[in-house]
């Protein structure tokens, strides 16, 4: 039975008048109809199923399904395949499960550097900004800029800045500092990698200035007092008060970060158009291309279900991991 | 920081001076390419217009139809943010004020639905959309009202969770004193909570309108040449021939100046409700 969470509250409240027994069973009456939580959860729920939980279990049976073009008008006509497109996917020897492969260890290899570089730079900005100073209100609105901005804007800019013979990149390292002997690619080729994580790090950092921004906040400036008085200095401060104080709100951080670019779909689409060069193909660019190009669903469904798999996994030994530490240290 | 010595104040200066460079190159890419004729965007790299025109900002409109894409951005995503803020008010005050059976359930599958790859979505929903248009007949593929539907989801678990945590911080006292006054539920919803709520409603009105307008992936497969939207639109510049930089600049900056201002304005209250889940 649904009860109201002010009830609790109010009863171990002493203070409370003696004429608001009356008024509070009154209401209790009004409030306690059992199914109005329900349905206020309604719409949420009903747009929840049909966008997120139907499509997901719907996908999940696709991936057992021999679904290519031929079935797409009527997709429940396709017939069945049992394991054959995880299979296929997981052929390592073969064409379609090596690029699986590859594109999985980019990703790993460009989530990695990508979270560690944001919140890295994160961290550096929040701290450095933490005290008030001329000009820190203007400095941390330049900061959250390419939060605010539409992907579709920031990264577009960004492959203008990369164009080989007319981008800012290329004019600056070549043309000014002399550091290249060719103007390299930026957007195809080997290259290509380093271009997504720049501007991926751009994107993403800063969230990271934003949440930790936050955290700090809620540090006491007599921890900072006291600690200068035993004659601790600034890095001290800083290793011993700061960062210690902040592991909660990187707990969830870095799980969010990790969450958003493993999936990142935008950056590459926007930065390489549909077909992304070798070295930057992400695992969700790869899967879009196999479905589309090929029109091949099952196979890019069961491809998803496998990316999910994964995603569950890490999750769920990451939050395993992080648990059993925080109860060590107790 | 106490007593920082001179040596940390001045890795300070330069470090937050190098991010500030990092950070802002782009801004300026955007702000001086718009403003070149077309040769300078189309030789190699200036900083400043060899002289200044407003030409980009004509012509953009011309190109491509940019009104149209415009105007699909606006109805898609302020539709998208209306529905996603009622939605996520109803289920943020359900979660905030009652304890119902199932309630953690609840949360937990909403919240969880934020870490599933877009990618594994958009395959079974464009065949459901696709499908359903040919049994029923009501067009979702291709149409604004399936790009609306689609996208009030994406914001709407991290609505109702930032909206629940902005109520519970709501005195319950308000609706105890609503309550002996004879106010309902739902009268103390519209008129005691709404208002007192307003900076977290705010928030979360820019926090869906920010994703609605900024989605790509969707975008590009759920719309056809009447129901683009500018994420999609905005590369037609790009894949003709000829691409006119100075114009695909000017049209980022006009297609941004929305959600930038409105960012800027309401940073505030977007700040507070975005990062009170993670430091609660």
């Amino acid at each position: 039975m649904p009860e109201k969470v002010i009830d609790r509250q109010a009863v171990g409240k002493e203070a409370a008048p003696q004429g608001a027994a009356p008024a509070r069973r009154r209401f209790r009456e009004k409030f306690g109809r059992g199914a109005l939580p329900y349905l206020l959860l309604l719409p949420a729920l009903l747009a929840e199923l049909l966008i997120h939980l139907v499509p997901m279990v719907t996908g999940i049976v696709m991936a057992f399904k021999q679904l290519t073009q031929f079935f797409i008008r009527d997709w429940s006509s396709a017939p069945w395949s049992g394991l054959d497109n995880f299979k296929v996917a997981l052929e390592f020897n073969a064409p379609v499960g090596k690029a699986l492969l590859h594109s999985f260890w980019v990703t790993c290899m460009f989530t990695v550097l990508s979270v560690g570089l944001s919140w890295l730079i994160g961290v550096t900005a929040s701290v450095f900004t933490q005290d008030a100073f001329r000009g820190r209100g203007l400095l941390r609105a330049a900061f959250m800029l390419p939060y605010a901005l539409p992907v579709f804007a920031a990264v577009i800019t960004w492959s203008f800045m990369f164009q080989r013979d007319t981008g800012l990149i290329n004019h600056v390292l070549h043309d000014q500092l002399h550091l290249t002997s060719d103007k390299p690619f930026w957007l195809i080729g080997d290259n290509s990698f380093w271009a997504l994580l720049t501007v991926s790090v751009w994107k993403s950092w800063p969230f990271a200035f934003l949440t930790l921004t936050a955290g700090l906040q809620n540090i006491p400036r007599e921890l900072y007092e006291a600690a200068a008085l035993d004659g601790a200095g600034v890095w001290q401060q800083i290793r011993r008060i700061t960062l210690p104080s902040l592991r909660p709100v990187n707990l969830v951080l870095v799980l969010v970060l990790f969450l958003w670019t493993f999936n990142d779909f935008n950056t590459p689409f926007v930065l390489f158009g549909k077909s992304a060069p070798q070295a930057a193909d992400l695992i969700s660019i790869h899967i879009y291309q196999s479905s589309f190009i090929t029109w091949n669903f099952g196979q890019g469904s069961a491809m998803s279900v496998l990316l999910l798999l994964f995603l569950l996994l890490v999750t769920a030994v990451y939050l395993f991991a992080t648990n059993r530490r925080r109860g060590d240290a107790e | 920081m106490i007593n920082p010595p001179a040596s940390f104040r001045w890795l300070r200066r330069i470090v937050l001076l190098v991010l500030a460079v990092f950070t802002l190159t782009p801004v300026a890419v955007m702000l001086s390419s718009s403003l070149k004729p077309l040769q300078d965007v189309q030789g190699p790299w200036r900083w400043m217009p060899s002289h200044l025109t407003f030409r980009p900002y004509v012509d953009i409109w011309k190109t491509v139809p940019l009104a149209k894409y415009f105007t699909n951005s606006l109805i898609v995503a302020g539709s998208a943010t209306g529905l996603s803020v009622l939605i996520a008010l109803l289920a943020g005050y359900a979660v905030s004020r009652y304890r119902f059976r199932g309630k953690k359930i609840f949360t937990i599958t909403v919240l969880s639905t934020q870490m599933f790859p877009g990618i594994l979505f958009l395959l079974p929903l464009f065949l459901i959309f696709v499908n359903i248009g040919n049994s029923t007949g009501i067009a979702l593929y291709g149409s604004r009202g399936g790009l609306i539907l689609t996208y009030l989801t994406f914001s709407l678990p991290f609505s109702i969770w930032m909206l629940a945590g902005y109520l519970d911080s709501i005195p319950r006292d308000l609706d105890e004193a609503a309550a002996v006054d004879g106010c309902g539920p739902i009268r103390t919803l519209v008129q005691i909570i709404v208002p007192a709520a307003l900076p977290g409603i705010i928030a979360v009105a820019v926090y869906a309108f920010m994703t609605a307008w900024g989605e790509v992936l969707f975008a590009s497969v759920m719309t056809n040449d009447q129901t683009r939207t500018l994420a999609v639109g905005l590369q037609g510049y790009a894949t003709q021939t000829d691409v006119y930089w100075n114009q695909v600049m000017a049209a980022s900056l006009v297609v941004s100046l929305p959600v930038v201002a409105g960012f800027l304005l309401l940073q505030r209250y977007l700040v507070a409700g975005l990062t009170a889940g993670a430091v609660k």
